[in-house]
């Protein structure tokens, strides 16, 4: 038992193993289910997952850790993700990087001191007609310069 | 009731639609303006989103971009009636929409519903001759669907551009009880949107192609193997599934037709290798995305080892056109051996971004200028980059090249999805050209060394050479390491990333510091 996760967590995640245990396939949305609800996949319920899928632990500890967008930690209240492709370092994105590491205090991979945003990379958003473009939790910005970001977030994140 | 629309897609939305949208419908009640609020798909003029549109007896009159701020006067200048002289008179009044220049020249084929309807109205998809294609191909045998998809001459616009009709015969020829159709819907190549549209404001489209594919050649089992960064297109395509299988368009006894298509969405995790349609595979099976050999093909051992086709977004939702209207009909439009039309995507620093389908042979300079109104900037276009992260970068000297796939090829450049991303005359290529090792480095997945340790390798180099050390046998470590990838990668992710660095370092070897001489020897 892990003692960081509540009760009703550990409710949550054993419904979604139950409703995914003989889905083909099932791992990966079953990672999404418990990573949309928890906020991460706690490296204590790999055994349990690997059990009822009929994996090793190694192999779930190994999907988890393959795709970028599934962490085995948890990370801040909201997560703030900066394009860095080539469509929005045509438009300055090398730029608004840099200042939103400065204005944040943060690097990439790392949650601010209050723990309420954690900054990460991204790959394209698909949203290349409006360069530069950021993700805030799961809605798109674009056309976007530090201090818009930073209006966002204070309106997101702190409204 | 007069009708006024506001785009729904993610990059309005990204410009602010949803105020644009609320604040319209609170002048109205506020104002007492009887309106009916439509949530259509975005028609793909960027630079002018969010776009509102008004119906008129004459057509959609189009107003934009509408801020929150503009809604007050628009109200004032009465523009639901859109074609009286004082709404014509408002600054952000655009005239019929049809009548744009963007989109006028446009041949919008798999595009032709987009931003037209209400992208989760299946009454809206049936009216603008949505299900004709199934229709047709309900009263056809398999073998006479995929001639028709094979005689139109489509081929994958995921980028591979190979004949989607050769690829369907294999899975229906080959002898299984169960075969699959898998959308590969990870479209993570910058520069590109086309997909995204497609599944946000004409879902339908794409649920009605994939029927028919798996009618055609005897897969009962749909995927739709969405990256994790859509989520606008995750909602959309859950809740035209859901109305589908209500409609009888999909599940058990399609349509009366004794046919069987089930389909689901399954989330992709931010892997840009799963584009690659083994390793997509390998992901939907619910492991780690290594891409597998080939052979065996995956139309003949593909998910869970059964006949499956793996398609993009853009080839699925072009064949209810095709078996709608024919395969004439489609093969009519392109040249060479590139039939049909390409859903272009212009990106980057221009200054009109958005979407243009037209037939393949219109060349980059009519995209870039006519279309594109050259950089955002103000600037010179210096290069562009066209069919995503692993696409050769251009000179200004190869913009008189036709969107074809094999003019690209001849010029060691590829078409790809259709993406192009423009660069003004500040871009530093050499930068770029470290970049595209740095993005192969984060994104391989780790199974073939020259990807695993060449794009490292490739970071190394690029910077000692930006540096200037040792610099002319650093650039022939560069070339060397590169025909390495090259040729000895297992797809085309490490196989291709020598086309963005190469490109650069050829077109561009003065930000290399090379004078043209030196990087010609």
């Amino acid at each position: 038992m892990d003692n960081t996760l509540s009760h009703e967590q550990h409710v949550q995640i054993q419904a979604h193993i139950q409703a995914h245990q003989h889905v083909p396939g099932g791992l990966m949305p079953l990672l999404h289910a418990i990573q949309d609800d928890i906020g991460y996949v706690p490296e204590s319920v790999y055994p349990e997952i690997a059990k009822a899928l009929a994996l090793s632990v190694a192999e779930v500890h190994g999907v988890v850790s393959f795709y970028h967008h599934f962490r085995s930690h948890p990370i801040g209240k909201h997560v703030l993700q900066v394009c860095r492709a080539e469509s929005c370092q045509s438009m300055g994105s090398a730029k608004l990087e840099a200042e939103l590491k400065a204005k944040l205090g943060v690097d990439y991979h790392q949650t601010t001191a209050d723990g309420n945003l954690t900054l990460l990379p991204v790959y394209c958003l698909g949203n290349c007609g409006c360069s530069p473009a950021v993700m805030l939790d799961d809605e798109v910005y674009g056309r976007m310069s530090a201090d818009k970001v930073t209006a966002l977030i204070s309106e997101v994140c702190h409204g | 009731m007069v009708k006024v629309y506001v785009p729904i897609d993610s990059t309005a939305l990204s410009l602010g639609a949803e105020r644009t949208a609320k604040k319209i419908m609170q002048e109205a009640q506020a104002r007492g303006v009887e309106i009916t609020l439509v949530r259509n798909g975005s028609r793909g003029l960027f630079w002018l989103e969010p776009l509102v549109e008004v119906e008129t007896a004459q057509g959609r009159v189009a107003f934009g971009p509408v801020q929150p701020s503009d809604v007050a006067g628009l109200f004032d200048a009465g523009f639901t009636q859109a074609q009286a002289d004082k709404a014509k008179a408002h600054p952000l009044y655009l005239g019929l929409t049809d009548e744009l220049a963007w989109l006028k020249k446009q041949q919008r084929l798999t595009f032709a519903r987009v931003g037209i309807t209400d992208p989760l109205s299946l009454e809206d998809y049936l009216a603008h001759d949505g299900y004709q294609g199934l229709k047709n191909a309900l009263a056809m045998s398999g073998a006479d669907i995929v001639k028709a998809v094979t005689d139109s001459g489509l081929r994958g616009r995921g980028g591979a551009a190979f004949p989607t009709g050769i690829k369907w015969n294999t899975v229906l020829n080959a002898p299984a009880e169960q075969k699959y159709v898998v959308c590969n819907a990870d479209e993570g190549d910058s520069g590109t949107y086309s997909d995204r549209m497609i599944m946000e404001d004409d879902p339908f489209v794409l649920i009605e192609g994939m029927t028919i594919a798996g009618i055609a050649v005897g897969a009962t089992q749909g995927y739709i193997y969405l990256r994790s960064e859509y989520p606008h297109a995750l909602k959309t395509l859950n809740e035209a599934i859901r109305k589908a299988n209500l409609a009888g368009y999909l599940g058990e006894n399609i349509q009366g037709s004794g046919h069987t298509f089930h389909l689901e969405v399954r989330r992709a995790a931010g892997a840009y290798v799963c584009g690659e349609e083994t390793s997509l595979l390998e992901s939907l099976e619910g492991k780690r995305g290594l891409v597998r050999f080939k052979p065996p093909l995956p139309a003949i051992e593909g998910l869970f080892g059964k006949p499956t086709i793996v398609n993009n977004v853009i080839s699925l939702a072009t064949v209810p056109i095709i078996l709608d209207k024919g395969a004439q009909y489609y093969a009519d439009y392109g040249m060479g051996r590139s039939r049909g039309t390409l859903p272009i995507q212009l990106a980057g620093n221009l200054k009109q971004t958005g979407l243009v389908e037209l037939a393949f042979g219109a060349t980059l300079r009519e995209l870039l200028y006519d279309y594109g109104g050259g950089a955002a900037s103000g600037r010179p276009i210096r290069a562009v980059q066209v069919g995503g992260p692993l696409g050769a970068y251009l000179p200004e000297s190869q913009f008189d090249t036709p969107l074809d796939y094999e003019a690209f090829t001849k010029i060691w450049a590829v078409l790809g999805h259709g993406g192009i991303v423009a660069f003004d005359d500040t871009v530093d290529m050499a930068k770029m050209a470290r970049y595209a090792f740095e993005f192969c480095a984060v994104e391989s997945c780790g199974k073939c060394t020259p990807c695993r340790i060449g794009s490292t390798r490739g970071v190394e180099v690029m910077d000692k050479i930006v540096l200037g050390k040792n610099h002319p046998q650093n650039v022939q470590l560069l070339r060397d390491l590169s025909d390495t990838m090259l040729n000895g990668s297992l797809c085309a992710l490490g196989g291709m990333t020598p086309y963005p660095v190469l490109s650069a370092l050829n077109h561009f070897p003065e930000d290399f510091g090379l004078s043209n001489k030196e990087a010609a020897a």
